[in-house]
């Protein structure tokens, strides 16, 4: 649940940005470059508590959002999915802007030279070229959701049934005298789901790729 | 009608001032070395570069005016773009591909052509469901020019189309170049550094040096001045627009009437009338004071020195021999032209071999 929200809000996201990484100069750009990759060289922990000061009930964003519609981020679902989202978001955005990287900017330019508008261009020619990165990019952000700990726990505690990611739910067993069957279990299911997600990415991006002939 | 570019841009190392205009039917070829601004010249008339100061018209239809602040947008212009990289999309087939502009094209736009055609025309059928990584380098160029024409262009530009294929795919290409200018009454726009490709394709020459246009004008009359940079290369050669005007099949030769001649080639299996051209190297022409007997020279034509440019590189000197109204060159020693005596005005006879002339259907 946590993990598809996160993919869900972070993806569309991370498309735009692998896209004016990828295609746009424009001022900013090595900033905007630095600021997807923090999550991934920051301690999680770090990046949860820069969340919490963001996004906290104080926060400036966090009031605004609580005043405006009322949503609370902290120690909600929503917010686990927030945590995740943002440190899943590089993985995604690397996925996507390695096969924007590999599609030729001289097709787009093809396109237009064939009446193609830039709506047209970007739907038939430069998402088609890039959906194996998208999926790849979804798939390991899903994976990688289901694992988070540090930046979920500081931002959104561990909530049972609310935001209590899987390794939250194996930490919390394992401080349970006797809760390592339990821990045992959910091991299990956390490394079962790492290797499907990844064995599911690597088999679609090598199909999807195959189709477009890369 | 004219198609007509006027292109004023400064690159770092290079400051473009190219000016020409052509007849809006044909083909008109760019040529020059890489890096002198042809392909600025392609972009800009498909509206890809936004060049300081530019003019681009076909006929009345203005495409690009920087001084009336007039710029069609590269998706509506029309401007049919074929690359040296034939840049199919790779996630569809032949088809797609070739209807991809087809389908985008204007509803209102009359076209002469259609897919049928274009398939037959350029010998894509067996093609069609194929995708692009399969195909070799000559087919993605056809599949590549005929998903052009298939947009219904104004205008063709292709930039190198065959640069980056071996000799003999390009050999295989041409004749399909020179079907489409048959065909198709449209404006083709073509750039090359290759003279053999120039020599063929052209109706009109424009020649590029350092950003400028040296000179422009028919190959019949540029590729026999000894005075400009075709005359320096090794394949320097004269070319001549005739007609197929007599047939010997006893003595397997063809008679062509060329240059107020008549011009003798291996028999040719073409009917008499048919357009022809005649590309004959200037290094396989022989020049003579008095007519040779006992030869086996079967072309011995009468001309006038026009001039005659040292090439020092070479220890060689170029000869221009007048005909009518077009002429020869023959790349011949400087102890030749003292011996003969060759001054500008004087007549030369021109040895030419049958075996050395090079015909090309038109």
């Amino acid at each position: 649940m946590v993990a598809t929200r996160a993919v869900g809000f972070g993806l569309p996201v991370a498309m735009l940005a692998a896209w004016l990484l990828a295609r746009k100069r424009f001022p900013g750009r090595m900033v905007l470059d630095v600021v997807t990759h923090m999550p991934v060289v920051l301690p999680p922990v770090v990046t949860g508590w820069l969340l919490l000061l963001l996004f906290g009930v104080r926060g400036p964003v966090g009031a605004w959002l609580y005043q405006a519609f009322g949503v609370r981020l902290v120690f909600t679902t929503a917010g686990a999915s927030l945590a995740c989202a943002v440190m899943v978001f590089p993985l995604m955005l690397r996925a996507i802007r390695q096969s924007l990287d590999a599609a030729d900017p001289g097709l787009e330019q093809a396109a237009r030279s064939l009446g193609a508008g830039s709506w047209d261009r970007l739907t038939s020619i430069t998402l088609p070229l890039a959906a194996p990165g998208i999926l790849v990019g979804a798939i390991t952000g899903f994976a990688a959701s289901l694992g988070e700990f540090g930046a979920v726990i500081t931002f959104a505690a561990s909530i049972p049934g609310k935001t209590e990611t899987l390794p939250l739910a194996i930490y919390a067993a394992l401080q349970v005298p006797g809760g390592e069957a339990v821990a045992a279990r959910l091991s299990l299911v956390s490394i079962a789901l790492a290797v499907i997600g990844l064995g599911a990415a690597e088999m679609l991006g090598r199909r999807l790729r195959a189709r477009v002939g890369l | 009608m004219t198609f007509s570019v006027a292109l004023r841009h400064d690159f770092p190392g290079l400051a473009l001032n190219i000016d020409f205009s052509a007849p809006a039917s044909g083909i008109t070829v760019l040529f020059g070395r890489s890096g002198c601004g042809k392909t600025s010249v392609v972009l800009a008339v498909a509206g890809l570069l936004a060049a300081d100061r530019c003019r681009v018209a076909i006929g009345d239809r203005v495409l690009t005016d920087t001084a009336e602040k007039i710029f069609v947008a590269p998706e509506n212009r029309r401007v049919g773009l074929v690359f040296q990289d034939a840049r199919l999309f790779p996630h569809m087939n032949v088809a797609t591909n070739l209807r991809y502009g087809e389908r985008r094209a204007p509803a209102d736009a009359t076209s002469a052509i259609g897919f049928d055609e274009i398939v037959e025309l350029l010998g894509l059928s067996k093609l069609l469901g194929r995708r692009p990584h399969s195909l070799s380098g000559g087919e993605r160029q056809r599949v590549a020019i005929g998903r052009a024409l298939l947009s219904r262009p104004r205008l063709l530009a292709m930039d190198e189309p065959l640069a980056s294929l071996d000799a003999e795919r390009r050999a295989e290409i041409l004749p399909y170049l020179l079907r489409l200018r048959r065909t198709l009454d449209l404006p083709i726009l073509y750039v090359t550094h290759a003279l053999d490709e120039a020599a063929r394709l052209a109706d009109t020459l424009v020649l590029i040096r350092a950003g400028r246009v040296l000179e422009a004008g028919r190959p019949a009359d540029l590729l026999w001045r000894a005075d400009l940079p075709f005359a320096r290369r090794d394949e320097a050669a004269a070319v001549l627009d005739g007609t197929v005007a007599s047939h010997h099949p006893a003595r397997q030769l063809s008679g062509i009437e060329a240059g107020g001649h008549v011009f003798l080639v291996p028999s040719l299996d073409a009917p008499l009338g048919t357009k022809v051209r005649l590309r004959i190297p200037a290094r396989e022409v022989i020049l003579a004071a008095t007519e040779p007997t006992g030869i086996s020279v079967h072309n011995v034509i009468e001309g006038v020195v026009r001039s005659i440019v040292e090439d020092p590189a070479r220890h060689a000197a170029m000869v221009e021999v007048a005909l009518d109204g077009e002429g020869l060159l023959a790349r011949i020693t400087p102890d030749a032209v003292a011996r003969l005596g060759l001054v500008p005005g004087r007549p030369v006879l021109a040895l030419v071999k049958s075996m050395a002339i090079e015909v090309f259907s038109r």
